[in-house]
């Protein structure tokens, strides 16, 4: 497939940088955070952007969805990434849908994928057990009883937990030398007896939670994909992920630079505007190249998903490694380049290298995959 | 040849078959296998001879060059099959040219029509190596500043004044060369863009030696040398235009040293037979984690390539980008041999002796350190990104 979008996709991400742009600019985030607003996201945003069809982008069309591939949610993510839009996009509608779409459990996707594209459900995935990023370490426990299992133990960094409907959760129904085998994903209510969620605003406003699991009963109908094999699922639905906070971080570079650059132009001293000089000019040109790069990478991953290619687990790491990379100097390059008015509260340009941070430790910052993109060369 | 493109890759196919000779099917082993053509150059064997002579007469050797001036005439996707039909069996390139690269597309775009019919099937046929002349003792970085003087008598033109960092100027055949037309104008008006023929009357060429032992570049010094009127191509004191569109061709040339050749390993594959793994893992940490760096810019960079051809197919045009390309594509090529230097060791040292190839990776190590400096300082391509994409002042 060429490396250019089609006229559709690009009319898809004109239509999302429209929206955005007037709907939820970077004002909106700082109304969210001012007022207060527990969710860390706008629920009526989020009921509008699943009018335009946000929500049901990768759902196939049997579930209600649109069936229109990763590109064009890549597409919408690296917009959301540009105005720092909250909201469930990466939570509900990347991740889950994907965690539900791979199961390949057919009763799992008829009554939940159907809603999650009509924007009236939420969910979340809660498989962290550490502060870094460890997917196989699964400590919580399934234990068969009756018709179902037993789940006990804790979920760390769940993202959008407080919102969530229902979370899926992996746990280990058999033990096994090695730590990829035995673990099980369950779809869990959050309404369910012996759940508790105490949530966190971080540093973006976003919001996290952690999921505790107090003996909670769950039917056996509620076990997504094989038992005791659910690892694999996992493994595929975080590499989308990860190629999705790509994207995103994609366009939260881009939008910083482009700012940046503005500024540049307009700021003068010494009587001249600061982006003659050349100590900025040539950091700024680097700068530049390293977001060309990270684009190459993301739409190559997006369209690698697409048609379902044997380097997913390769180009994921190489475009989350990448764009974390290139979002942390373009986000600190904003700041120095603004200078003091960078450092303060009122000015945007420091939302930006704070999303940054929370979408760089998401799912395994740049040194989690460069080393694994160096394990998948085999070195 | 066939427009349908099923029918035409199997016509390629079948003329590959029939006309690559067997011993042009495998890379390259050595820099010594590349045919530069032209009256010098010698054949390392009658296969090499015969490809380019097949080559050149069927056009490839510039596949999408108009057939009028001895071109395959290809179009875009014909040229595609081409390359990946060649890939297929491994042909190797069936020669290097600076006339096919650089000079051709200027001619293509600014010579007249006498130029096009006398130059352009020499080119493609492999008859003239060419030589670039631009940069002067005090015009590097600054180009423009360049002064060798070339006064009109009439019927021909008198050159004097020097170039220097001229590639394999001891071993080319002409020259394409900008001069001072105008003394009196600015600087970036009065130069004009010449050809001529390094045996004429005057012209005295000196290598120069490098830090890695090698003399790629020489001096060329000019004294009274006639270049008759018919030579120069395009306007008159307007070569800037045409010195700046060549430089474009060069530049994207040069970028692609930042890929790693056909054939050859990559890096991390050369770091884990050469120092060996414990477990899974390369034994050197620290090592592991600078090739990790380097190979994950190297495939955003390829990536990179391949999205910006797809987009010059899809119309959208390269412009001052090919200044970053320059730019990254050297840096990351200097990055290559530094590890190379790294994992070799010791025996990275060794400078002749038949064991090291007479010292065959240092000497390429010294020699990537110019890939930043020839065909633009990257300081001076970050310039360029500065002034002309973002659109900086000053």
């Amino acid at each position: 497939m060429a490396l250019v979008l089609t006229e559709e996709q690009t009319m898809l991400r004109d239509a999302a940088k429209d929206f955005l742009g007037s709907r939820a600019p970077v004002l909106h985030l700082r109304q969210l955070r001012d007022d207060e607003e527990t969710q860390g996201f706008s629920r009526e945003l989020w009921t509008e952007m699943a009018e335009m069809g946000w929500a049901a982008i990768i759902i196939p069309e049997t579930y209600g969805g649109l069936d229109y591939g990763y590109t064009g949610l890549g597409l919408v993510l690296e917009e959301s990434g540009r105005t720092l839009t909250p909201s469930p996009l990466i939570s509900t509608a990347l991740l889950s849908s994907s965690a539900l779409i791979l199961s390949g459990n057919d009763g799992l996707c008829e009554q939940w994928l159907s809603q999650i594209a009509t924007g009236e459900k939420l969910l979340s995935l809660a498989f962290e057990e550490s502060a870094q990023h460890r997917p196989a370490s699964v400590t919580t426990q399934a234990v068969s009883e009756g018709d179902g299992y037993r789940l006990s133990g804790t979920k760390l960094g769940v993202m959008n937990g407080n919102s969530a409907d229902a979370f899926i959760v992996t746990a280990r129904t058999r033990l096994s030398d090695d730590p990829c085998e035995g673990v099980s994903l369950f779809l869990l209510p959050a309404n369910a007896d012996g759940v508790k969620i105490e949530t966190t605003q971080l540093l973006d406003n976003h919001r996290s939670s952690t999921v505790r699991l107090d003996g909670v009963f769950v039917s056996s109908d509620q076990l997504m994909g094989p038992l005791h094999d659910g690892y694999p699922i996992l493994k595929k639905t975080l590499d989308r992920g990860r190629i999705g906070i790509a994207a995103e971080m994609l366009g939260v570079a881009q939008e910083s630079f482009d700012r940046t650059l503005q500024y540049l132009k307009e700021r003068k001293q010494f009587g001249v505007p600061i982006g003659s000089f050349q100590a900025l000019q040539h950091r700024a040109a680097t700068l530049f190249g390293e977001i060309e790069l990270c684009k190459s990478v993301v739409l190559k991953a997006l369209q690698a998903v697409d048609e379902n290619s044997d380097d997913i687990a390769l180009l994921a790491s190489l475009a989350k490694a990448k764009c974390g990379q290139t979002a942390k100097l373009a986000t600190a390059e904003g700041i120095q380049m603004h200078g003091g008015i960078g450092m303060t509260d009122e000015f945007d340009i420091g939302f930006f290298i704070k999303h940054w941070r929370a979408l760089n430790q998401q799912l395994g910052d740049s040194r989690f995959h460069l080393e694994r993109f160096a394990r998948l060369r085999a070195y | 040849m066939s427009t349908d493109p099923n029918m035409f890759r199997l016509e390629v196919r079948e003329w590959l078959d029939t006309n690559c000779p067997e011993e042009m099917r495998s890379p390259m082993s050595s820099e010594k296998d590349a045919c530069w053509g032209g009256r010098n150059f010698i054949f390392q064997s009658e296969a090499q001879r015969l490809w380019l002579h097949r080559m050149g007469e069927k056009g490839w050797t510039a596949p999408d060059w108009p057939k009028e001036y001895g071109g395959g005439g290809l179009n875009r996707e014909q040229l595609k099959i081409l390359n990946q039909e060649m890939k297929r069996i491994n042909a190797r390139p069936a020669l290097y040219s600076f006339g096919i690269s650089m000079l051709g597309p200027a001619l293509l775009k600014y010579g007249n029509e006498a130029q096009k019919l006398t130059y352009l099937p020499a080119i493609i046929r492999g008859e003239i190596r060419w030589a670039q002349g631009y940069s002067e003792p005090n015009a590097g970085s600054d180009l423009a500043n360049l002064q060798a003087p070339a006064v009109d008598k009439g019927d021909h033109y008198l050159l004097n004044g020097s170039k220097i960092w001229t590639s394999y100027g001891d071993v080319g055949d002409w020259m394409f060369c900008l001069v001072r037309t105008d003394p009196d104008a600015s600087k970036h008006q009065g130069i004009s863009f010449m050809l001529f023929d390094l045996k004429t009357p005057g012209i005295t060429v000196r290598p120069i030696k490098l830090i890695s032992g090698r003399s790629p570049f020489c001096e060329v010094f000019f004294e009274d040398v006639k270049i008759p009127r018919e030579q120069q191509v395009g306007e008159l004191n307007k070569g800037w235009s045409i010195a700046k569109y060549l430089l474009t061709h060069e530049r994207e040339m040069i970028s692609w040293t930042g890929l790693s050749r056909t054939g050859s390993d990559s890096v991390s594959k050369t770091a884990t037979q050469v120092i060996g793994k414990t477990g899974d893992k390369l034994d050197d940490a620290i090592l592991r984690a600078d090739i990790v760096r380097f190979e994950v810019d190297e495939m955003a960079f390829a990536l990179t390539i391949e999205r910006a051809r797809d987009e010059v197919k899809a119309g959208v045009s390269l412009g001052a980008v090919s200044s970053w390309f320059k730019f990254f594509g050297t840096e990351l090529n200097k990055q290559r041999y530094n590890l190379l230097m790294d994992i070799h060791g010791s025996e990275a040292l060794a400078w002749s002796g038949e064991a090291s190839d007479d010292g065959k990776l240092a000497r390429d190590w010294l020699r990537t350190k110019g890939n930043s400096i020839e065909g633009g300082t990257s300081e001076i391509q970050l310039n360029i990104v500065a002034k002309h994409i973002l659109g900086l002042p000053g």
